[in-house]
């Protein structure tokens, strides 16, 4: 069986980590290099971190966060939102980034993705894709966090990034991420069967089995997450004030008072070292921690 | 007396993953330079040879910058050497990638595609990215040189055998002396050498810098390490 890898996403407004609930807006949750930290000492595999307005208005403000994430997590960090030249992936990848995830970008110029590629080696560009169901088992490609149709087939478009030399896939099903309803298995297996390089199912874990799901039936190398992983932390980012956060902290305000993960409901929480005791428990390989493998 | 802080030299030449190499390297305490300057990296404390990319282009990239001679000069010296991934590839005596390349030479063997492949009903991608376990080598050389394990007195002393680190790669070495396998790990049906270890030179396939408290024990050990010849 091959390993599997376990990578908690991390959506990024302006200093902040934020979770997009379907349907209503953002929530404030902390500071992205704190719960960066968090999770790589909870045994995750890598991490994603993901600018979410990066793309409407061509900013990208995502390094400082990134620098300083980089200085204690070693672990492989892939940065995405509003990369769009080689020189943005260059600038990403110095401040501490391993690889770059491109979406709206690389439809836009798909030979972003080959000069990527040829640059700095396949292995560092991931080739994103928001796919939205259309009926009939076909799915449309969207861009700019699912704002935008391209027209493009979703399982067209796997295929031309992987022949322009993508190094992975990070798919998203647009229906539903934030739901907690589960992953899209039909789209995940499709996609990862008809490309030879690995695939990253991305949109939907509400609970344990939904991981096991999508990795066994959905044929999925590995798999990121944000509300399962993010909501395990709320006692300590209220309580503890352990994660430091700033600006509309709205939401946890409303945990503070009612003491409940409030609105949290559609989802098992869980920390990465759990899910993957459970996944283990299934026959599915993940790493174990790194400290009680060494000596001394 | 005074504690000496280990140096160490990163070889800058265009290509791959330099500041992470260098920023886990100065968490475990070491002194780190980058330098494409060929003086400094012949006369280098310690030498790591980092990269990330095709096996043509590093090697064009390490001679626009005369640094070929340089890295066989320093090998002679017998100061400790570590190539890390392409890094590694580029030690051996060839490399098939988009064309056949003379390497460094400085261990004799190739570096050759790794091919996806499917077991037991599992897809096994390339390029290989993920967390994947190094073994002990399967050879049994290491208990006529007095060892009680493979790894006793090497950069992995401080390991148990089946750690996870982090690979992404699609080109694996094939030394000719299969004495010279470190660790071997498991891909699909292929068990490659994913470490190599001859005299004064290391080489991992993985990225120490990116596997966490495992990675980062690697270096520490680098830092440390003597090679008394």
């Amino acid at each position: 069986m091959k390993t599997v890898r376990i990578i908690p996403r991390l959506d990024i407004k302006g200093p902040n980590l934020v979770k997009g609930i379907h349907l209503e807006g953002l929530r404030v949750l902390g500071k992205p290099e704190d719960f960066a930290y968090q999770y790589y000492l909870d045994d995750a595999d890598e991490l994603i971190f993901m600018d979410v307005v990066a793309s409407l208005y061509g900013r990208n403000n995502i390094l400082e966060i990134v620098k300083r994430t980089a200085e204690r997590t070693f672990i492989p960090l892939t940065v995405g939102g509003g990369i769009r030249t080689i020189e943005d992936i260059r600038n990403v990848l110095r401040a501490g980034a391993d690889k770059v995830a491109i979406n709206t970008a690389a439809i836009n110029n798909p030979q972003l993705i080959s000069k990527g590629a040829r640059t700095f080696g396949s292995q560092c560009i991931v080739v994103s894709i928001e796919a939205k169901h259309k009926g009939n088992d076909t799915y449309e490609a969207y861009t700019n966090n699912g704002r935008e149709k391209t027209g493009l087939d979703v399982f067209e478009w796997t295929l031309r990034a992987y022949e322009l030399g993508a190094g992975e896939i990070l798919i998203t099903s647009i229906d539903r991420e934030g739901t907690g309803g589960g992953f899209d298995i039909n789209l995940i297996r499709r996609i990862s069967e008809s490309v030879p390089i690995p695939v990253i199912a991305c949109g939907g874990a509400g609970n344990r089995q939904h991981f096991c799901e999508v990795l066994k039936e959905g044929k999925a190398d590995a798999i990121s997450a944000a509300s399962v992983f993010h909501y395990n932390w709320l006692k300590d980012i209220v309580e503890k004030e352990k994660f430091r956060a700033e600006g509309n902290i709205e939401y946890l305000k409303r945990y503070s008072e009612t003491k409940r993960p409030f609105d949290v409901w559609r989802f098992d929480i869980f920390s990465v070292r759990q899910i993957k005791l459970y996944l283990r428990e299934k026959g599915i390989i993940c790493r174990t921690s790194g400290a009680s493998m060494v000596y001394k | 007396m005074s504690v000496h802080r280990s140096r160490v030299t990163i070889v800058d030449y265009g290509l791959g993953n330099l500041f992470s190499v260098a920023r886990a390297l100065k968490y475990v305490g070491a002194e780190v330079e980058i330098t494409d300057v060929p003086e400094k990296i012949l006369n280098a404390e310690k030498l790591i040879l980092p990269g990330v990319g095709a096996f043509g282009d590093g090697m064009n990239n390490l001679r626009e910058r005369g640094l070929v001679e340089i890295i066989k000069g320093y090998f002679k010296s017998g100061r400790l050497l570590l190539g890390i991934c392409l890094g590694m590839q580029l030690l051996m005596s060839e490399g098939e990638e988009f064309g056949l390349h003379k390497g460094l030479d400085l261990i004799q063997g190739r570096a050759v595609r790794l091919k996806p492949q499917t077991k037991d009903n599992d897809c096994y991608k390339i390029p290989h990215i993920g967390w994947n376990s190094i073994l002990y080598p399967m050879n049994n050389n290491y208990k006529y040189i007095g060892r009680e394990t493979p790894w006793k007195k090497t950069i992995f002393e401080n390991l148990k055998e089946g750690v996870f680190v982090y690979f992404a790669h699609s080109n694996i070495v094939v030394p000719d002396n299969p004495t010279f396998h470190l660790a071997e790990t498991e891909y699909g049906n292929t068990r490659f050498c994913s470490a190599i270890h001859k005299e004064n030179i290391y080489g991992c396939q993985f990225h120490p810098e990116k596997s966490g408290e495992v990675g980062l024990e690697i270096y520490k050990q680098f830092v440390r390490e003597k090679y008394e010849g």
